[in-house]
């Protein structure tokens, strides 16, 4: 120690360090990455820390105060602070991605099992639960017309809607009022939607449980997130579009329905279609509404119709080896379906993006 | 017409002295803008009329199975709407249920959430971060009875070890003891499926309030010296408070009534269990859910019941969280 101190005051001061400390090394986190996994692997290795997952935990959490205490000793306070946060924050996404793949591989790994083309050709018509065999056909048919259904329904509601925020309502208070209002319809629960359709529609009006009852409630659940991708689209089109068509005296309907919609009909398609995928995979009004169906019925507006979420969970209640095999194969279908709405609308999306 | 036509033209609105194109056809414009005007009107007020009758009727057909209670509605844990012997059912177990799960899930979703948020709007580099924030965005579009699904199966038999681990090194904290050494089905499982599902939610709604923050603030922060951290907490964070507590609301909101993943997940045991890992808990929407193919007059009406809780429950929490983001709306000027 004594040397040391002698030979620094022997030399001059260095200078360097009047506008910036010290600072890690920029391979720092990738170092740190490299030993906390390693550390992580010999403590695996030599207790009793078990398993790919908990490793991994330790390694991140090794790699949390690995690097803040090395910064802490070299940086100092803030900056390690700073890099703890930093870790925080990529963490976090990670944490969000694991999920994410977790759900889809499964899906993907056990949907194939029973997935085939007759699985998808024939309904559960006489089909012993207990035993494979049978397919979702009856079920496919019952989402497409249902949520054909409550597409017509629900999105010229909602274009409309957004149509009077934007255009008419100005900052109004019945605007107002219908912007916050559908903004909380946005959280109301799917099963209350389905529980208001079957007090309305068959409790009071009369009717049988049908398909076109779950069109009802799916309709409910479309029209306020088909009211805010609206809006924002129209809130788009430029002011001077619509001055122009005025000047040039054409009336203020004919304004929205040749120039303002047109303008913006690309951003509104692709809203309606992510509101249409979005409904396509809800289960708990369709249960309350449609019940359920073994059978093929292509008829939307008489008796029980069957969908492909309320397949699965039929098939998962029956809780057989078969119907459960089922069950992920409805899961696979619905995933794909629900990826193509969602790849249409984005591709709409760009196709018809304003340059 | 012009300047008639800029103006929102009512049913008053006399023809203006430039109105010559107006008197070729004028009376047939007026009346198509009337009608396009009233037929958009009248769909907005359609949805304020939904929102009433939604409540309206939910009450109408609660009534009666209320009336037959023989017990406190509010106070009693049990469900035997339909017996013969006289309506017995309340939703004590049921509240306990829906809340804590809910609320559990947000406390792991909410800081997470956030994370995600911060990291797509300020860390990410700007290129990558539209693609980053649609891949979190699909987690939105995976249907809930798939989460449900992958809940049992996959979720279910893996966090059993985690599980035991809270209860042999947190089982000082009653809602992680476990005293029966069962695991399975509990309100802890669902919470955590829960806690994936309102992700997204938690972390669109944060995120977009992130990146409304002032260009100028954020530099202001670095160009005093800040790191990037300080800058997030000095200039980010405060600025999206209300957004941040809304989108926790939110969350919330979308986890007290989430039906089908929670009804596949928990045990539908009628009692109110602190301990959380145990097989057990039930909520709201999942007792409508499995109940409602079997239930009598009564009993569906006693499942209206709960039903009308949860969407007071749902509506009072997502007004406040409206209120408190369109609050900031008014006084940040930056929309």
């Amino acid at each position: 120690m004594a040397t040391d101190l002698t030979e620094a005051a022997s030399r001059p001061a260095p200078i360097s360090d009047s506008l910036s400390g010290g600072t890690l090394p920029r391979w720092a986190p990738l170092g740190c990455i490299a030993g906390s996994l390693l550390l992580a692997y010999l403590l695996a290795v030599f207790t009793a820390v078990s398993g790919t997952a908990g490793t991994l935990l330790v390694a991140a959490v090794l790699y949390a105060v690995i690097q803040s205490g090395w910064s802490f000793s070299v940086e100092g306070r803030r900056h390690a602070k700073d890099r703890l946060a930093t870790t925080l924050i990529y963490s976090s996404f990670v944490v969000a991605f694991i999920p994410l793949v977790a759900v889809l591989t499964t899906v993907v790994i056990k949907g194939l099992k029973a997935l085939n083309p007759i699985f998808l050709t024939h309904s559960m018509r006489n089909i012993d639960v207990a035993l494979p065999g049978g397919g979702v056909y009856h079920a496919i048919i019952g989402t497409i017309e249902q949520v054909g259904l409550a597409a017509v329904l629900g999105i010229p509601v909602g274009v409309m809607v957004a149509i009077y925020l934007v255009e008419y309502g100005a900052r109004g208070l019945l605007a107002r009022a219908i912007s916050f209002f559908v903004d909380v319809m946005t959280g109301v629960p799917s099963i209350v939607a389905g529980l208001f359709v079957y007090t309305g529609f068959v409790l009071t009006l009369g009717y049988e449980r049908s398909g076109v009852a779950g069109s009802l409630a799916l309709a409910i659940l479309m029209i306020p997130v088909v009211v805010r991708s609206t809006e924002e689209m129209l809130k788009l089109v430029a002011t001077d579009l619509r001055e122009s068509s005025y000047a040039l005296g054409v009336p203020k309907y004919r304004t929205i329905l040749r120039i303002v919609i047109p303008t913006a009909l690309g951003g509104i398609i692709t809203g309606a279609l992510l509101a249409v995928a979005r409904v396509a995979g809800e289960t708990a009004p369709l249960l309350l509404t449609t019940f359920l169906s073994q059978s093929i019925n292509t008829n939307p507006f008489t008796g029980p119709q069957a969908s492909i979420p309320v397949f699965i969970w039929d098939q998962i209640a029956s809780g057989t080896d078969a119907s459960i095999d089922r069950a992920w194969a409805g899961a696979m279908t619905l995933i794909l379906l629900i990826m193509v709405l969602n790849i249409v609308a984005r591709l709409v999306a760009r196709l018809t993006r304003v340059k | 017409m012009s300047t008639t036509s800029a103006v929102e033209p009512g049913p008053g609105v006399e023809p203006g002295p430039g109105a010559v194109a107006a008197a070729i056809h004028g009376s047939a414009v007026r009346r198509g803008d009337l009608w396009f005007r009233r037929l958009s009107a009248g769909s907005g007020v359609f949805v304020l009329v939904l929102m009433a009758a939604i409540a309206v009727f939910l009450v109408w057909r609660a009534v009666p199975a209320l009336r037959a209670n023989t017990v406190n509605f509010l106070t009693y844990q049990q469900w035997f709407p339909d017996d013969p012997a006289g309506a017995k059912f309340g939703i004590a177990a049921l509240a306990f249920g829906t809340v804590v799960s809910a609320v559990l899930a947000m406390l792991m979703a909410v800081p997470v959430g956030y994370g995600i948020a911060l990291f797509i709007a300020q860390y990410a580099p700007r290129r990558i971060a539209a693609m980053l924030g649609y891949i979190v965005d699909l987690l939105a579009a995976v249907p809930s009875i798939i989460f449900g699904l992958w809940g049992l199966a996959f979720l279910m038999p893996r966090s059993e070890d985690f599980m035991i681990w809270l209860n042999d090194h947190l089982g000082f904290i009653p809602i992680f003891k476990n005293t029966i050494g069962l695991y399975g089905k509990s309100i802890m499982l669902a919470s955590i499926v829960l806690a994936i599902m309102i992700l997204p939610t938690v972390s669109a709604i944060s995120r977009e309030v992130f990146k409304q923050v002032p260009t100028a603030h954020i530099e202001a922060a670095l160009a005093l010296g800040a790191t990037r951290w300080e800058m997030v907490r000095t200039a980010v964070l405060p600025f999206g408070r209300p957004g941040m507590i809304s989108a926790a609301m939110l969350g919330l909101g979308r986890a007290l009534g989430e039906t089908i993943a929670v009804a596949l997940l928990l045990s539908a045991v009628f009692s109110i269990n602190p301990h959380l890992t145990e097989p057990g808990g039930n909520t709201f929407a999942a007792n409508i859910a499995l109940r409602w193919n079997e239930a009598g007059t009564v009993g569906l009406g006693a499942l209206i019941a709960a039903g009308l809780v949860l969407f007071v429950i749902t509506l009072v929490v997502n007004m406040i969280a409206r209120i408190i983001i369109e609050r900031r709306r008014d006084f940040s000027g930056a929309n």
